[in-house]
């Protein structure tokens, strides 16, 4: 037996292969973190007045915050004073288009598997790439802007649309939520925005590559998606990042908005470096991700694969306050190494027939640590409310851990919340199974986690499935039948 | 094709094979039967590789190879086939899935092309019609929530997909009822070719009705103490083991001596 878990061991030890870093000139702020500093973030994107109010109002607030403690992760304090809050690659003027962009940063993203310009034309995926802190290429933008559809960075949105950013900006996700989400409302130096108006199907994924890459940066990005009454929209993230030896923060903040009778489809493959073997290095993703659903029928639903970072903090959420909405989450989460991982969902049924599924999936490899946390809240005015949750975790080798911390709390007797929770160890039976019919081991381990993960990939949109069967070093499944 | 000389393997420690002789030739059905604990289904893992079982003396050559040196996906891409006992349920994998996987690291191996998806399927339809099986099958996850034939058939299935040059049958018959029975040994039957050799484990001499062995072998604490034709096993279905075993006593008491 022992010799067959080494053997899993060496399996899971793969090389991160995203881990290069371009050489871009780069325009960056000193590090350090003052009402100057936000100042200077502000003017440099030429922030209308109330934008920088805002960031002032989060940093103020965030001074009397402290750091949150009760996430089963484990790692040395943060000196914020040490972060470069602002990094842009250095330019002369905004790309007008890809042929504009740094030849260096699209060898960057093919590196990466994204070449824009082959995606623009074969795969019908616009992409807004966010390298480091400003948004450099955004595609299909005038393809989307004839059916009213609003793709854009953050920093343009609010120059071109600062109302629907002023209405919908800490609408979901309020600056003074919690200590992350408060300092990237300080300090966020770009993102992605996404306004569907009322009745358009968004005709194609909507997509951000996120990538950090100057040392020592934090990257602050803020996602905003709104799909108008009707709206239909699917976004796409992902997420690399550079080996680096120092650990680097990653705080962003996501707000969905779904009105009546929206949906919002939103799926997250998320490899940031996650440190080497002794531990060392790796991206810190603390992560606020919220959707509202403010309206009847209206719909939101997370899928997230998570293979990458040393320690991932989020839990993405669903507030169902309009009459039968729907709230979704799909979780794979892997951890490796010295890896840590605290994930899971909130759920917050407020209207009437509301309903939610969560299926989380945690695999734990090496000396990982995976735990599932997630609250399933009932408020006294969701009549008939429902949630089925499936938290399912799997061990290969034995020195990993698997938690799952579930809360219920139901202030409403018609409620029907449903929880169902495994464990289990990757069998040898398994194992010898696949190997007696010709497969690799491993092949035959990929195959048996791909299994494992197959309710959660059969949510991802066509193109991340295969990413995300790719990630977890496995083979076509379900490719035939 | 495969020649077995004084094996000795055990688990934890503990030695179950205590030298086992045997010469298998292309074409030849061989049957081990033997008691429950005489060391049948040890024998038949070890020859797979199955990595909890430690050798400790005696070497296996198969096909010119050395046969212990390899891994077991090595040995089932050189044609070694284990229809299992207990078939394993793997969740999420799709029955198809893992037999166009295994076919093609088969076929990989062997220096041939992978086969298309329509080809794939019409192969495997054909090899379905030999063990009755139903289409729903392949596409269920692999053995999951399978009746005890149906998973019994499922490896006859991918044995007559993956046409091995050698099969070890570990009590296939185990849990069927008479008609799966039979319908499991046509399969093998229909499978039966000069080139091909067969070993069938069994606790009972009711599956050599249906495949008929060339040798029969007796397997008793860890040594093969009888070996014969058909007609052995005829005479074991008469006695009981209890008749071998005595001789099994008198084998180690001379062996003492």
């Amino acid at each position: 037996m022992a010799t067959s878990s080494d053997n899993i061991e060496a399996l899971i030890r793969r090389e991160y292969s995203a881990g290069f870093v371009t050489q871009v000139d780069e325009d960056s702020l000193p590090p350090g973190l003052s009402e100057d500093i936000i100042r200077r973030i502000s003017a440099k994107k030429n922030e209308p007045e109330f934008m920088l109010q805002w960031r002032l109002q989060a940093y103020r607030h965030w001074l009397t915050m402290k750091t949150p403690k009760w996430a089963h992760v484990h790692y040395p304090p943060i000196d914020y004073q040490n972060i470069v809050y602002y990094s842009a690659p250095r330019k002369k003027e905004g790309p007008k288009s890809l042929d504009e962009v740094d030849p260096k940063l699209l060898e960057t993203y093919e590196k990466l598997g994204i070449p824009l310009q082959e995606q623009e034309m074969l795969a019908g995926v616009a992409v807004d790439a966010v390298f480091d802190s400003v948004s450099v290429a955004t595609t299909f933008k005038s393809k989307l802007a004839e059916q009213g559809i609003i793709f854009c960075s953050f920093s343009e949105a609010v120059q071109n649309h600062p109302g629907l950013v002023e209405k919908y900006l800490g609408s979901v996700v309020p600056y003074s939520d919690n200590f992350y989400a408060t300092l990237n409302s300080a300090v966020f130096s770009d993102g992605s925005f996404v306004y569907v108006p009322p009745g358009v199907r968004c005709p194609m994924e909507l997509s951000t590559y996120f990538r950090i890459n100057a040392s020592k940066t934090g990257q602050f990005e803020r996602t905003l998606i709104v799909a108008d009454e009707g709206a239909y929209v699917s976004y796409l993230e992902g997420c690399t990042a550079p080996m680096r030896d120092e650990n680097q923060l990653h705080a962003a903040v996501v707000e969905l908005v779904a009105l009546k009778d929206a949906q919002i489809k939103y799926s997250t493959v998320q490899n940031w470096y996650p440190g080497d073997e002794q531990g060392r290095g790796g991206i810190y993703n603390f992560v606020t991700k919220r959707g509202a659903c403010r309206g009847e029928n209206a719909k939101i639903s997370w899928t997230q694969v998570e293979t990458g970072s040393a320690i991932t903090w989020k839990y993405p959420s669903c507030i169902l306050e309009g009459d039968n909405s729907v709230g979704e989450f799909y979780s794979v989460a892997l951890t490796n190494n010295f890896q840590q991982a605290d994930t899971g969902t909130k759920m917050v049924h407020i209207g009437r027939n509301t309903s939610s599924t969560i299926i989380s999936k945690g695999i734990s490899a090496g000396r990982g640590q995976n735990a599932y946390r997630g609250l399933v809240k009932v408020l006294k005015g969701a009549e008939n409310a429902r949630n089925y949750t499936q938290c399912d975790s799997l061990l290969l080798g034995d020195k990993c851990g698997a938690h799952t911390f579930p809360y219920i709390e139901v202030k409403n007797p018609t409620a029907n919340v449903e929880h169902e929770a495994t464990t289990s160890k990757i069998g040898e039976d398994q194992l010898f199974y696949c190997r007696q019919r010709g497969l690799s081991e491993e092949d035959a381990v990929s195959m048996i986690v791909n299994g494992f993960c197959k309710q959660v990939f059969k949510e991802l949109p066509m193109e991340f499935a295969v990413e995300a069967q790719k990630l977890l070093g496995v083979s076509l499944e379900g490719a035939v039948g | 094709m495969l020649t077995i000389s004084g094996l000795k393997a055990g688990i934890e420690g503990k030695t179950i094979l205590k030298g086992i002789d045997l010469e298998v030739k292309p074409g030849e059905v061989h049957a081990v039967m033997g008691p429950n604990g005489s060391g049948k289904s040890t024998l038949a893992n070890v020859l797979a590789g199955r990595e909890n079982f430690e050798v400790t003396a005696g070497s296996v050559r198969y096909d010119g190879h050395d046969l212990l040196a390899l891994k077991p996906e090595e040995r089932a891409r050189e044609g070694m086939f284990l229809a299992f006992q207990y078939p394993v349920e793997i969740p999420g994998v799709s029955n198809i899935y893992l037999l166009k996987a295994a076919l093609n690291a088969v076929r990989k191996h062997r220096g041939e092309s992978e086969l298309d998806a329509m080809d794939f399927l019409s192969l495997v339809k054909e090899k379905m019609s030999l063990v009755q099986m139903k289409e729903d099958l392949l596409y269920r996850a692999v053995n999951e929530g399978f009746s005890g034939g149906e998973k019994k058939r499922n490896e006859i299935l991918q044995m007559a997909v993956l046409e091995p040059r050698l099969a070890i049958l570990d009590e296939t018959d185990s849990g069927l009822d008479i008609d799966a029975l039979k319908v499991v040994a046509d399969g093998v039957n229909s499978l039966r070719s000069p080139e091909r050799a067969f070993i069938v484990v069994t606790h009972y001499q009711r599956l050599l009705h249906y495949i008929v062995p060339d040798r029969v072998h007796v397997l008793a604490d860890g040594r093969i103490v009888k070996s014969g034709d058909r007609s052995l096993a005829l005479e074991l279905e008469e006695h009981g083991y209890g008749w071998i075993e005595g001789a099994a006593g008198t084998g180690a008491e001379e062996a003492v001596q």
